[in-house]
């Protein structure tokens, strides 16, 4: 059975984003990347199946953007992917997540992935769209945001996170995609051995222009930080005199202290 | 203009959350026709063209079908934009209709903005501004950015059904878990974020939820992590709360999350991060280590 799963290297959420010459998104100076946190999900869920299956069974990861990816995938490798496509494309983050999808889409049609794991969003962009955009292309069963995942006598069962707690417990069959919700289960780190098994690993590099056909549907005209809520007040400082003005607003705005 | 409207239903009810589509529609402008895959006795207050299909025949959840009748009213309609909440409905259904048409599609949108809509990314941290380069589109609204609107004029009801079955099969609600606390009542909530570290610092923050006299509560990854019950979990699938102070240790603020507390009367934010989106709703946001400041905090309270 042939597996794929989608990851996307995304920006550490703690950086400072500053727009780019363009004004349409963030500069990439002084930005740490690593896995998109839902991707890591999927990866793990995809390598706990491959895993189950045995032998027979193959794992591709796929990652679409510059050189720097090739770092999420060996992470993706090391922790038991077991090869990876790395679509090569430096103007990865000029396209829409219609293109995204296409180009994934693009790149499994013809390879017989029975079984497609993807995050239920990118945490740069957020859009929610490439997983099940992906499937409609490829005219593969899907369902969205799982947090519980069982493959047995060829179904999937699945548990959806809903609104307020609930879930909603769900079949499908092969050929599917599912996006993978925080949770869903707990990502392993890779191992030192399993970090130097996976240099030997292969990397197929495919240019872009090899996949895309489509054009954009959605323009961005602007990348800018939130209009500031006024009322708040931002404490810096010497943490001993932080708690003391704390300390006097707890007293003034709350009955906490009184 | 034209604006299609997919309102939203489960287990057997109508979704306050539907009439938020109502508000995003009058902001826009425009006529709007709804589209509901429900039931007869739960009908919305709404005044226009209302498109019925029965949840009993349709299923609440068949992506498959329910596609297939929101084709169906495009088809009769025509509409310029067709529009859901960004809820597990909506977002996943939205891709599979965007993709049948061809159309471009926009989700969680918040505001509408000069030229087009804005929508939030890098975990909300900031803003974009995006447009459809199609004439058609299919838009996600964020959950709580628009104002419910109903309306009492009644509506023109015509029923709509689908053919044939769907590849998801749909089995059972799981209810949400026992809540061993109530956080909905509590008047102190202490939250507890990923950015207290790990479980072993735990005892820090409870220390400070003693000193004030408050509950625990925590954001997402922490229940997922295991460091507190699952019923402490606040947000958009957690509990919603509305304390009178709510302190936030190390959470960055999700949307997620603060669709769970931004009711509450006075918000204290503890964080490194001086951009963090917790900062958009805290009424004072300390740039500090949790660690270094919450000890601290406590010592002062205890004195
Ligand atoms: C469909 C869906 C539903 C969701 N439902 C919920 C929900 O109900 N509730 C919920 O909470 N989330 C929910 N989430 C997840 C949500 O999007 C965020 O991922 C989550 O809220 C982040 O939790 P956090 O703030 O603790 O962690 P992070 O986002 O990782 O933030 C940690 C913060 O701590 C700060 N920090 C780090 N170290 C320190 C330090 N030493 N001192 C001070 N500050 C520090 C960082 O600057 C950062 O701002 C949901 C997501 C989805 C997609
Ligand atoms: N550049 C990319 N390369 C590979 N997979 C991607 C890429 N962008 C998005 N994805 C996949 O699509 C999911 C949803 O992304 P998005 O629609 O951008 O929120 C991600 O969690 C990934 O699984």
């Amino acid at each position: 059975m042939k597996l794929l799963v989608c990851i996307k290297q995304v920006p550490d959420q703690e950086s400072r984003f500053e727009p780019d010459a363009a004004g349409v998104w963030y500069s990439e100076t002084d930005v740490a990347f690593r896995m998109n946190e839902y991707d890591e999900y999927a990866v793990e869920q995809a390598v706990q199946l491959r895993e189950n299956l045995g032998e027979g069974a193959e794992l591709t990861v796929l990652s679409i953007g510059p050189d720097r990816v090739v770092e999420v995938l060996k992470k993706a490798l090391a922790m038991g992917c077991d090869n990876a496509a790395h679509i090569l494309d430096n103007d990865a983050s000029r396209k829409d997540p219609w293109q995204i999808a296409s180009i994934i889409s693009s790149y499994a049609e013809d390879k017989g992935f029975e079984i497609i794991f993807a995050g239920m969003q990118s945490q740069d962009r957020c859009s929610a769209q490439v997983g099940v955009t992906v499937a409609e292309h490829l005219g593969f069963a899907c369902t969205t945001t799982i947090v519980g995942f069982e493959y047995a006598n060829g179904m999937i069962t699945v548990r959806r996170e809903l609104e307020g707690g609930m879930k909603g417990v769900v079949r499908l069959p092969p050929p599917a995609l599912v996006t993978c919700q925080l949770g869903l289960n707990v990502p392993r780190y890779p191992t030192l051995p399993n970090i130097i098994k996976a240099k030997k690993k292969e990397i197929t590099v495919i240019p872009v222009a090899d996949l895309l056909s489509e054009e954009a549907l959605v323009a961005t005209t602007g990348f800018y930080p939130p209009a500031k809520k006024c009322g708040g007040i931002v404490l810096e400082g010497d943490v001993a005199e932080l708690v003391d003005k704390v300390f006097v607003i707890l007293k003034e705005k709350t009955a906490v202290l009184r | 203009m034209k604006i299609l409207l997919v309102g939203e239903y489960r287990d057997g009810r109508l979704l306050n959350s539907t009439y938020e589509l109502v508000g995003f529609a009058e902001q826009v402008g425009g006529d709007t026709v709804m589209l509901l895959v429900g039931s007869e006795t739960q009908l919305p207050l709404y005044s226009g063209t209302l498109y019925l299909a029965d949840a009993t025949v349709c299923g609440e959840y068949n992506p498959d079908m329910h596609k297939r009748l929101i084709l169906e009213v495009v088809q009769k309609e025509n509409p310029d934009y067709i529009v859901f909440l960004h809820s597990s409905y909506g977002w996943d259904l939205a891709p599979r209709v965007a993709a049948a048409l061809g159309a471009a599609q926009l989700s969680e949108v918040i505001a509408l903005a000069d030229g087009g809509f804005e929508v939030g990314c890098c975990s909300a941290k900031m803003r974009r501004t995006i447009k459809p380069l199609t004439n058609r589109a299919v838009i996600t609204i964020q959950a709580g950015a628009f104002a419910a609107v109903q309306s009492e004029g009644g509506f023109d009801l015509h029923k709509v059904s689908a053919e044939g079955a769907g590849r998801v099969s749909f089995l059972a609600y799981e209810p949400a878990e026992e809540r061993a606390v109530d956080l909905a009542k509590a008047e102190v909530i202490i939250a507890v974020g990923r950015g207290v570290g790990k479980k072993e610092n735990m005892p820090v923050i409870s220390a400070l939820a003693k000193a004030m006299g408050g509950e625990l509560g925590a954001s997402r990854p922490v229940v997922d992590a295991e460091w507190v019950a699952h019923s402490q979990q606040i947000g958009t699938t957690g509990q919603t709360v509305s304390p009178k102070l709510y302190v936030a240790c190390g959470i960055s603020g999700a949307i997620q999350h603060l669709a769970g507390m931004k009711k509450s009367e006075f918000v204290v934010a503890i964080n490194r991060d001086k951009d963090a989106p917790i900062g958009e709703v805290a009424d004072v946001l300390v740039v500090a280590d949790v660690m270094q400041f919450v000890p601290a905090l406590t010592a002062r309270l205890s004195n």
